[in-house]
């Protein structure tokens, strides 16, 4: 073969590498049996459509109007009732953490139903330490209450008050199943894993165990070495990338409606902004425990917290929302949704793209400005 | 011995926090998370868009306009006038929800007659859109339209330990346990895995220590740490976040103290399995990562299935996440809190005794 001395060293270097990840099944764990694992925790262990929510009613009244109602909570999939005999015990046990909220039906409670619409109320104790649950357990009490008397109403042939009656679909996730936009969103945080978190160790070992030295005293240039660094890495990535598409759409069913094509070109552009990030630390940090633990607030906890796929980006203060803007998992979770669930869409994977392109280049350029071929 | 176990002490704490860049990463990253997660992490929705398409243009929709105005959750109303503009606006993402009055919709209203709205949510970010069509939903609920006063809600819903559903209350006590988990984790599994690479681990080994004794001399630094950085975020979280701290100091100290046990017990596991420091890292983040999505801080572990639930309990967090957000939120005392100081103890014994086995086979 006739090869520039050039590219045989990059080859060789290359080489060394991904004999270096093939040998440690530490770097396989992270890149087959991670992503699987954190797809099927987020896709099936993380549920925000909540159900099955822990309820407890305590019915003051014996009446047949109070035991009606209740029966309409315990029948409901949302809740699952427990009885309770005080309004204390029930609240004791919400402050343990067994209930999320406790609704009570009032001494006068069938009395009052009986005077007529409107008349009779509730009261709902909900647990706010848990904001998101608690929410739910109101708005839940609330339209079971209105759905409950509006039958009665019916049933009774009064005429209802009118109102507006409101429609609401949901467009491409028509069932609103939240795993439909956290698999995305895990898919990112896992690409990122791999991106960022293994190469953030690899320059830092070499430091570390001083064989960086060894390196130095060969002609490899700075490109050679960081294209070595890049390329086996990212082969690394794109199979975890694969495999994470192949579980999420033959395992858990999701839909894919974009091309193949762009979701190649949007992930290697991804992986080159996390690489470079991941490489970044591990040349400044040159210590293999700070390059770890720099890698974690740098890269995993922001694509979780700000990529905005568990949160919404626009709820949050704008400085934060400009932070967002250099988290690389933003771009990747919002083309991964949309390629999931709508399919290409220049608007959404094109800005995507810029954006990639530019912590690319941000972060491999200043990688390369710190790589100096000097010790110290 | 006594004074050999303190020495070995002092010599791993010297380790750990004695150059200053290592010093600064086991601090900047914790001010960091606490300055900007929090601001984050909310369900709420604010400051969204939403797309109108008005047919109507009557008093009715008049009416519920002003009304999405001077809602906080929307910050923007983009009025489109077709269905096309209508889908394109929530395909790129300019809008969360797309609301479409119908052109007889005043017309109905003031004859009487039932009237029908429709809601558009962009179903990749179903969560959100659901939250924010319920703001809607109620809006349109309650407004008074000329015809059809609708009877004011009977529901008296009241939220204990945090009145106003506030999510920084849910998120920082949540963030006490997560940020001190990375911390306390990485000090100790990195510490052994550091010394085996360097060689040192050896050195340590033809000491008159005992395994017992290194492995102590491993833990105590991860506690500390880990008590650094919890007292580090619960001041700003009084101080900073106003929270109220409702319960014990005395029983915050000890389940942190249970706390940092068990990750030591776990940090120490992973590092007596691991050969390097990279293996130790990402046992380390295998371990983290799910853990802090199956202890219940993202959604309620009732609501997962039963396998995720087993290993959910098993878990030290799960246990120190409502622990700590009953200490600050529901005036926790020691009574209360021991349902779930026990498991982390029981936890913390398993995981120290597997590791002392472990590290004693290493020996032999």
């Amino acid at each position: 073969m006739n090869l520039t001395p050039s590219l045989r060293r990059l080859l060789a270097l290359c080489r060394k590498e991904s004999y270096q990840i093939v040998r440690d099944p530490s770097s396989i764990l992270v890149a087959f049996i991670l992503p699987v694992v954190f797809l099927f925790v987020m896709g099936y262990a993380i549920n925000l459509d909540a159900d099955h929510v822990r309820v407890g009613v305590l019915r003051e009244d014996p009446g047949p109007a109070a035991v009606r109602f209740e029966q309409v909570l315990s029948a409901s999939k949302a809740f699952e009732v427990h009885s309770g005999p005080s309004r204390e015990a029930l609240v004791n046990r919400m402050a343990r953490g067994d209930l999320r909220g406790v609704v009570v039906i009032p001494r006068d409670f069938s009395i009052r139903m009986a005077q007529g619409h409107g008349k009779a109320s509730l009261q709902v104790l909900a647990d706010g330490s848990e904001p998101n649950t608690a929410a739910f357990v109101g708005n839940y009490v609330q339209g079971a209450w209105e759905s409950w008397q509006q039958g009665l109403a019916r049933d009774q042939g009064r005429t209802q008050p009118l109102g507006l009656e409101i429609r609401t679909r949901s467009w491409f996730n028509p069932s609103t199943i939240s795993r439909n936009f956290l698999v995305p969103g895990s898919i990112s945080v896992v690409m990122t894993i791999i991106g960022a978190l293994l190469t953030s160790l690899v320059v830092a070992r070499e430091w570390e165990r001083g064989t960086m030295e060894a390196l130095l005293a060969t002609p490899v240039t700075r490109t050679e070495l960081l294209a070595s660094k890049i390329i086996p890495y990212y082969g690394l990535g794109m199979i975890a990338m694969v495999i994470c598409m192949l579980v999420a759409v033959f395992v858990m069913g999701m839909p894919f409606r974009g091309s193949v094509l762009v979701l190649f070109g949007v992930s290697t552009l991804f992986l080159g902004s996390a690489l470079g990030l991941g490489l970044f630390l591990s040349t400044v940090m040159r210590s293999q425990f700070n390059a770890a633990l720099a890698a974690l607030t740098a890269g995993y906890l922001p694509a979780l917290m700000l990529s905005g796929f568990v949160f919404e980006i626009s709820s949050m203060p704008a400085p934060i929302r400009v932070i967002t803007r250099f988290i690389s998992a933003r771009y990747l979770s919002s083309s991964l949704q949309t390629l999931f669930q709508v399919g290409n869409l220049g608007s959404v994977q094109g800005y995507a793209s810029i954006w990639l392109l530019a912590l690319t280049v941000f972060w491999i350029g200043l990688t390369a400005l710190k790589t100096r071929r000097t010790l110290d | 011995m006594l004074k050999r176990l303190f020495r070995l002490i002092v010599k791993e704490l010297q380790v750990t926090a004695g150059d200053k860049k290592a010093r600064l990463m086991l601090l900047v990253p914790v001010l960091l998370q606490i300055v900007i997660f929090p601001w984050a992490a909310t369900l709420e929705v604010k400051n969204s868009t939403i797309a109108v398409y008005n047919q109507d243009g009557g008093p009715a929709s008049f009416e519920i306009l002003q009304r999405l105005t001077h809602t906080p959750a929307f910050e923007r109303i983009i009025a489109v006038h077709s269905d096309g503009a209508l889908q394109d606006s929530i395909d790129s993402q300019q809008a969360l929800l797309a609301l479409r009055l119908p052109a007889d919709l005043s017309r109905n209203l003031q004859a009487g007659r039932p009237a029908t709205v429709q809601i558009l949510i962009d179903g990749r970010h179903s969560n959100s859109g659901q939250i924010a069509s319920g703001y809607v939903s109620q809006i349109l609920q309650t407004t008074r339209f000329e015809h059809g006063v609708r009877p004011m809600s009977t529901v008296n819903i009241r939220n204990l330990f945090n009145q106003n559903l506030n999510f920084k209350w849910h998120i920082v006590p949540s963030l006490v346990a997560i940020i001190t988990t990375i911390g306390c984790l990485t000090v100790t599994a990195l510490s052994v895995a550091r010394e085996r690479e360097e060689g040192t681990f050896d050195q340590l080994l033809v000491s008159p220590l005992t395994p017992g004794y290194i492995m102590a001399g491993k833990a105590v630094p991860g506690v500390l740490v880990a008590l650094g950085q919890a007292g580090l975020i619960v001041l700003a979280a009084i101080f900073g976040y106003g929270l109220p701290f409702a319960g014990s100091i005395l029983t915050l100290l000890t389940a942190i103290i249970f706390y940092g046990l068990a990750l030591a017990g776990i940090g120490l596991f992973i590092s007596s399995i691991s050969a390097s420091q990279q293996q130790a890292f990402l046992g380390v983040f295998s371990f983290m990562a799910p853990a802090v999505l199956l202890s219940g801080f993202v959604s309620p572990i009732e609501n997962m299935p039963t396998v995720f639930q087993w290993i959910a309990w098993m878990n030290p967090l799960s246990y120190f996440i409502p622990l700590a957000k009953g200490l600050f939120l529901k005036g926790f005392g020691f009574a209360d809190a021991w349902p779930f100081l026990w498991p982390m103890l029981v936890i913390a014994t398993c995981t120290l005794a597997v590791s002392l086995s472990l590290f004693r086979r290493h020996i032999a």
